[in-house]
């Protein structure tokens, strides 16, 4: 792999930067991996990434049917947090967290990861009780996340409206100062050079299309490039999950939603963070190329089809112009969906399965993103011991018959 | 924006004014104490979650305020037919006029790639259970 740094920068500005390395192999499948990943997202290029560089399983493949980071690690508005309720959920994000911190230098790859903090405001008193109740809660669990005042919300954020006019008035809000953004493709791209630098295949415009699953184990998928083998396959497709599982004859308690996000002309710098309202539903930041992003709750029906219907649209531009009057004459430049895996307790499922060697490492919904390096790992130190890692343990499919939820609805609704 | 015909208004109109209720015909186990956990827990939050076919069940909310079922393509997001409560839908992901069309996608548009096939039982003949 050729390694990224500021000399070689100037090295190849001789050469017009046309003497790059191709940043990833495009090979031909093998007949037989040791591990197969479904799915090459963020959060299944990060599996085969620590497979490969900490748990010693190289011979990898990442099947994926469109191209990497072509599903949601591509559409989301790439807000990454870790200020959930519950101990679990909390456990795991925070992991996640901690490995963004370094992980550029870990990658050679600038994620662009900036620590800008996450305001998640209060316009009612039971918004701020719940507020209160989860703050304490991630101090607890020694995660940072505090409750500011309507003022200090303006000083974080001056050009948002604290006044008594709005509809809803801000009555405070929770912030993580830890949290931010980072570069959703680059997070993608990062992990997959990291993972064809380990020796893992990556296979792009390969589709799944079923099990090969004999005496309830799984012995290998078949694609449209013809059958592979393996005795552990690990599914990260989500949207698609469900379809995945179907073809196992696996039920998973999934529902794929449009999900839908927009982002504005650009402007000169205006938001320093992160602002989302659970109340008036919607959430914005500003992205380095300039952009609004916005975003906020799923389309209430089942679709597979990455785009959702213009009401939601109107309800989330509704929102920021009650949060920001100043933004209600800036134009939308662009619009899209993504299907995001929505699960009843709003907590990902990480979990084995009836089949053996199957696994499954989804149901992430509208949250995901702030997860895939923790995931990542998690997942695969699970694929690579047989049995689910600590962190990832209480995520199994039993809990919707033993009723363990997670219910993180509070910390995760329109919040993504 | 669809564009619903509510069954009992017997008119079409917009989206707004209803709201979607997750998958119709769904049964409550008819005699709760005598229920396992694996069928509590399948009641309550496993879903069918179809690519293509799927009957689903709404209420016109700002209209009649009646709850209804609708035929509709995940996939395409075209509404086949509307029906309402305690009547069977007449248009089924077996039926052949509309299995060929499911998952049927162009790679532009928005669009991912062609659709995955669950009912292509040919490619799980392995499956053994
Ligand atoms: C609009 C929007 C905004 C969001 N905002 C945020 C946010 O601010 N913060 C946050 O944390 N999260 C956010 N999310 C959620 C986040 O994007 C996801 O949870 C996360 O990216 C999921 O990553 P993944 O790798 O699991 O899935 P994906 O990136 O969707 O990857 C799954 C891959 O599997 C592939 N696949 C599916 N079926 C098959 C098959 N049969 N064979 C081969 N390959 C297959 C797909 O092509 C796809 O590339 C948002 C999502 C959306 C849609
Ligand atoms: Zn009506």
């Amino acid at each position: 792999m050729q390694r990224y740094s500021g000399f070689g920068l100037v090295k190849h500005a001789f050469g017009h930067h046309e003497n790059w390395e191709r940043q990833w192999r495009n090979p031909e499948p093998k007949k037989q991996y040791d591990v197969i990943i479904v799915g090459g997202g963020g959060h299944g290029l990060a599996t085969a990434y620590y497979l490969a560089k900490e748990f010693g399983v190289r011979n990898v493949a990442v099947i994926e049917k469109g191209w990497l980071g072509g599903g949601n690690t591509a559409r989301n508005t790439t807000i990454v947090r870790s200020n959930y309720l519950w101990d679990e959920a909390g456990r795991l994000y925070n992991h996640s967290l901690d490995l963004w911190k370094g992980l550029s230098q870990d990658l050679n790859y600038n994620v662009m990861f900036s620590q800008r903090g996450v305001l998640n405001l209060g316009h009612t008193l039971q918004d701020m009780r719940d507020i209160q109740r989860r703050v304490n809660a991630n101090r607890l669990n020694g995660i940072d996340s505090e409750v500011v005042t309507p003022q200090q919300v303006k000083e974080i954020e001056p050009e948002i409206d604290i006044s008594n006019r709005a509809r809803y008035p801000i009555m405070g809000a929770s912030w993580q100062k830890s949290a931010g953004v980072a570069r959703h493709d680059a997070v993608a791209w990062g992990f997959a050079r990291g993972a064809d630098s380990h020796g893992v295949d990556l296979l792009q415009n390969t589709e799944v299309t079923g099990f090969k699953i004999r005496d309830g184990k799984v012995l290998g998928v078949h694609t449209n490039r013809g059958d592979i083998e393996a005795h552990t396959v690990g599914c990260v497709a989500a949207g698609n999950s469900g379809v995945l599982a179907k073809m196992a004859g696996i039920k998973l308690p999934l529902e794929s939603h449009p999900l839908q996000a927009l982002v504005s002309e650009p402007l000169k710098p205006i938001l320093n963070t992160v602002t989302m309202s659970n109340h008036v539903h919607g959430y914005v930041s500003q992205s380095d190329k300039g952009d609004l992003v916005i975003g906020a709750g799923i389309d209430g029906y089942l679709g597979y089809g990455q785009r959702g219907s213009y009401p939601t649209i109107e309800h989330t531009l509704q929102a920021i112009v009650e949060m920001f009057p100043m933004f209600s004459r800036v134009r939308m430049n662009r619009q899209w969906g993504g299907i995001v895996d929505t699960c009843p307790d709003a907590c990902p499922i990480l979990s084995k399965t009836d089949v053996k060697g199957l696994y499954f490492n989804c149901g992430w919904g509208t949250g995901g993103f702030k997860a895939t390096p923790g995931s990542g790992h998690v997942f695969a130190a699970s694929l690579a011991k047989g049995e689910m890692h600590p962190i990832a343990a209480p995520f199994s499919i039993d809990r919707f018959h033993t009723g363990a939820l997670i219910d993180e609805h509070g910390a995760a609704g329109v919040a993504h | 924006m669809f564009y619903i015909l509510c069954p009992y208004c017997k008119e079409h109109r917009e989206e707004e004014e209803f709201h979607p209720r997750g998958q119709a015909h769904l049964m409550r186990p008819e005699d709760p104490d005598n229920t396992t956990d694996e069928e509590w827990g399948d009641y309550l939050f496993f879903r069918d979650n179809p690519r293509g076919i799927h009957h689903e069940m709404w209420v016109h909310s700002v209209g009649c305020r009646k709850f209804f079922n609708i035929t509709r393509n995940t996939v395409t997001y075209e509404i086949l037919e509307t029906y309402p409560m305690g009547e069977q839908p007449t248009i089924t992901a077996d039926d052949p006029s509309v299995r060929h069309e499911q998952g049927a996608q162009v790679a532009d548009g928005g669009w991912q790639t062609v659709g995955a096939r669950p009912e292509n039982t040919a490619l799980n003949e392995e499956t053994s259970s």
